[in-house]
């Protein structure tokens, strides 16, 4: 059977155990279609980085999905007809992460100390923006 | 350094060992190949490989599409 992630996106003024439940609604869909579902991450409430439906914040839920096609689409389906759902995602992915996810380290790392200084080598490469600003003065004259 | 206009060779930021994995899960990573804009910086400006940048376009799109990441910054 392929893997999958969900991700789905819940109305920001619902409560915590509303959105529980509809994770399990969403997760009986699948065992019902002969799949199940490996892990289940809740999020949070997260600001979202544009408005959807008027809403700014939204609960964030994620299923590793192990299951066949049919029943991943009978779960978009039902996520789809769901007016508690903002915005839903599947994506079919080679294998299915173990531990806990990116969104769910980036919070432990925050609060810990920052060994994480490989990302910062990114920054860096950032610094070269500046070639950009000569261009676009070369062209500026041409008004 | 010492030369004016020699700049050295950057190798991607995703190939080599322990480099990150691209996920659109990782709003951190994402987020520094993203302009101020909210645009996706091109590979030439970030050394990223062609097939690396390709997954990384990719992974920005999807997390765009979930709202971790803003279309555009006004």
């Amino acid at each position: 059977m392929p893997f999958y992630e969900h991700v789905f996106l819940a109305r920001q003024d619902l409560a915590t155990a509303q959105v529980d439940g509809m994770a399990d609604q969403f997760t009986k869909i699948i065992e019902a279609g002969g799949g199940k579902v490996t892990k289940t991450e809740y999020w949070g409430l997260k600001t979202i980085a544009y408005r959807i439906r008027k809403n700014r914040k939204a609960h964030y839920v994620m299923f590793n999905v192990e299951a066949p096609a049919t029943a991943v689409a009978e779960l978009e389906r039902n996520v789809a007809l769901n007016e508690d759902v903002l915005r839903y995602m599947t994506i079919r992915v080679d294998e299915l992460e173990a531990g806990p996810s990116a969104m769910m380290r980036k919070h432990d790392r925050e609060r810990g100390d920052r060994g994480d200084r490989g990302d910062r080598g990114d920054r860096g490469d950032r610094g070269e923006r500046g070639e950009r600003g000569e261009r676009g003065e070369r062209r500026g004259p041409r008004h | 350094m010492a030369k004016p206009f020699f700049r050295r060779r950057k190798s991607c930021p995703f190939s080599g060992k322990n480099a990150p994995k691209i996920d659109y899960k990782d709003v951190r990573l994402l987020g520094g190949f993203v302009s101020e804009r909210g645009k996706i910086v091109p590979s030439r400006i970030t050394a990223v490989s062609t097939k690396k940048q390709r997954e990384l376009a990719r992974a920005i799109k999807r997390a765009r599409h979930i709202g971790l990441l803003p279309f555009l910054v006004q």
